[in-house]
């Protein structure tokens, strides 16, 4: 087991096209790490740096304090899983997992032995003689992290794995994956798209842009205060709502009238905007005590919650979580009120959060 | 036969058209359909029947007025004189044969190791502008060969490949390498890279990585890419007339055509040679037929 340590990663492949710009990231032993961000924005060609798949053009590398810069990636003691499983098509399951094993060398009883042992960690028991086309995706993908554990590496890269999982089957895989990552301990570097997997999943989230890691934080950090307006967009299903406020009487005002509490330390003179969960809102009754007006553009009604979407005046409407059975008509007048704590402040013109 | 870029690129299975509205309207319709498609198939064929007919009849029986359809001796001897000479020996034909199968094959083994490899590159790799290499090893097919007989001929008479197999083979090699290239990264860019990078983590370098777990995923690929290219080295005349001139050397497609227009044709011998020579084309045909319909398998992907 090791941690990961990975400095000024620059990646230019030689068409001109920069696929990372700048990434520093440490991965601590023992740590799920995810990296999380929206597709181009470099995440898998990190990982496949740090797997040795791609040559860095710049920047470092260490695998538990060992410089892996110019390691084939087979000496770097790691193992990977793929989005699209990379099964060996002529092998029986259990020659896919013995396959590593034996290119290793090691003796056949050790071979059968760990074998057995990853099969039945992952529950492959009756599926030990079939051929990778006669597995579901989901079978495939549990052979496929399989071949992983049996090489007890020193770290489990995950390549967007359950992204080719339907939607049911991908929710069990990941309670099992973050279940087997917390059973044996192992540094396991995950990159996904998807911000849910990224918040059920991740000790720690690195979310990335354009090359650059934009924040990195435990989920509840990164959800709470979004370093950037990119992660505040990026984060959450609906997203932040991003209100255009200005600051007068050592309170910040939004345009429809909005009053939320400054945090301390906000610089002068700069256009600004406030990042506000749909949860810490609130649709009223027309004229309730601290609103102010506003009007329902939509609803979604979602069973266990309904997203509002009303127009208080702003540049943007906003959107709102309400339990469902708070219910106002499309077009009702009707009042906003922020319930939440001290907001998020963001700069416009850096993007960056201020306080 | 020329084989064109375009039908070989499609390795996908063939679609079954089966078209339930036209066999509603009617058993007229389709016999009129039948009738016609007997009609065209009878001209397109005609041909070919008559050359596979002239090559068993007798000398005789092949310039008779009216002509023969049915009521002819069948003879084999015509088929002798092709492998055989008067003299008991080997005929020139025969040796043109063989140059033909030295030719076409090792210009396709050539084309084929030299193309695969490349095609895999261009494949799997970011190389600096690659469209426009692609671009420019496709565009050396856009000419029909023969604009370029001349100068290539006084390139060969310059270094001493003039009427030699091995200036036919590297020709040939040279056009079907374009070919062999656009065909295979086709096929490649079906096996996901995700195998090598696997093999990789597992301990293997690219070249292994590739040698043993995408090569052998291609074979099919490979195997219809291959016969495209035997079958363009094989029926090759241009070339081959221009750039050859004695009979040790002299592919069969020259050879056949020499053999008219001296003061007699002996048109059995002609038709008996034109049967042996179209033989392995319509075999390699049937095969390049199979494996494009069959396409490329790949069990552990799901797409």
């Amino acid at each position: 087991m090791a941690g990961i340590e990975v400095t000024a990663l620059h990646k230019r492949y030689p068409d001109g096209t920069v696929a990372v710009d700048q990434v520093d990231l440490s991965i601590r032993d023992g740590e799920l790490f995810v990296m999380l961000g929206p597709s181009g924005c470099g995440k898998t060609t990190t990982l496949r740096a740090v797997a040795g798949l791609e040559k860095q053009t710049a920047g470092d590398i260490r695998i538990g304090g060992t410089l892996v810069n110019d390691l084939p990636p087979a000496e770097r003691d790691i193992a990977m899983v793929f989005q699209f499983y990379a099964l060996y098509p002529h092998l029986r399951t259990r020659d896919n997992l013995a396959f590593p094993l034996r290119a290793e060398g090691l003796p056949k009883a050790e071979v059968r032995e760990r074998v057995d042992e990853a099969a039945r960690l992952m529950r492959l028991g009756p599926l030990l003689n079939r051929r990778p086309s006669r597995l579901s995706g989901g079978e495939q993908q549990r052979v496929a992290l399989a071949r992983a554990l049996v090489r007890r590496p020193r770290a489990f890269l995950m390549d967007e794995p359950l992204t080719n999982l339907d939607a049911e089957l991908r929710a069990d895989m990941r309670t099992e994956i973050k279940h087997l990552q917390g059973e044996l301990g192992t540094t396991m570097v995950y990159v996904t798209h998807d911000q849910v997997e990224a918040m059920s999943l991740g000790h720690r989230i690195a979310i990335l842009n354009k090359g650059r890691v934009e924040q990195i934080g435990t989920p509840l950090e990164v959800y709470d205060r979004p370093a950037s307006l990119f992660c505040a967009a990026f984060i959450g299903s609906p997203p932040m709502n991003l209100i255009d406020v200005e600051v007068a009487d050592g309170k910040l005002r939004s345009p429809g009238g909005l009053v939320l509490t400054p945090p301390p330390g906000l610089p002068r003179d700069r256009r600004l905007v406030a990042g506000v969960r749909p949860e810490a809102l609130e649709v009223t009754e027309a004229g309730a005590q601290h609103s102010v007006p506003a009007r329902v553009v939509s609803a979604e009604w979602l069973g266990d919650e309904i997203i509002y979407v009303v127009d208080h005046g702003g540049r943007r409407d906003s959107r709102v979580r309400m339990a469902p059975t708070v219910r106002f008509a499309t077009d009702a007048p009707v009042g906003l009120r922020h319930t939440g704590g001290t907001p998020a402040v963001y700069d416009v013109s850096t993007e960056e959060l201020v306080a | 036969m020329a084989v064109s870029v375009d039908e070989a690129v499609s390795p996908g299975p063939v679609r079954d058209h089966p078209a339930p509205t036209r066999r509603r309207s009617g058993r007229g319709r389709s016999v009129l359909e039948l009738a016609l498609l007997v009609v065209l198939a009878a001209v397109m064929l005609f041909p070919a029947l008559w050359m596979l007919e002239t090559s068993i009849k007798e000398n005789r029986d092949v310039y008779a007025i009216p002509a023969k359809f049915f009521d002819f001796t069948v003879t084999l001897d015509h088929f002798r004189d092709v492998f055989v000479a008067p003299d008991g020996g080997r005929s020139a034909l025969s040796v043109s044969f063989l140059n033909s199968v030295v030719v076409a094959g090792v210009s396709t083994l050539l084309a084929t190791v030299l193309g695969v490899p490349a095609a895999w590159a261009y494949s799997r790799f970011s190389v600096k502008a690659k469209k426009d290499q692609l671009f420019f090893i496709l565009s050396t097919r856009f000419m029909p060969p023969v604009v370029v007989v001349i100068p290539i001929f006084l390139m060969y008479r310059q270094v001493g490949l003039i009427d030699s197999k091995l200036g036919l083979i590297l020709i040939y090699a040279a056009f079907n390498v374009p070919f062999t290239i656009w065909m295979m990264k086709g096929f490649v860019d079906e096996v996901p890279a995700e195998y090598e990078d696997a093999a990789m983590l597992d301990g293997y370098t690219r070249l292994q990585a590739f040698r043993k777990f995408t090569l052998p995923l291609l074979v099919p690929g490979i195997a219809a890419t291959a016969v495209f290219a035997l079958i363009f080295s094989w029926n090759e005349f241009v070339f081959a007339i221009f750039l050859t001139s004695s009979d040790e050397v002299r592919t069969a497609p020259p050879a056949i055509a020499g053999l008219i227009g001296g003061t007699t044709v002996d048109w059995g011998l002609v038709a008996a040679a034109s049967v042996v020579f179209a033989l392995p084309v319509l075999v390699f045909a049937y095969l390049v037929r199979k494996h494009l319909v069959a396409g490329v398998t790949l069990g552990a992907v799901r797409r």
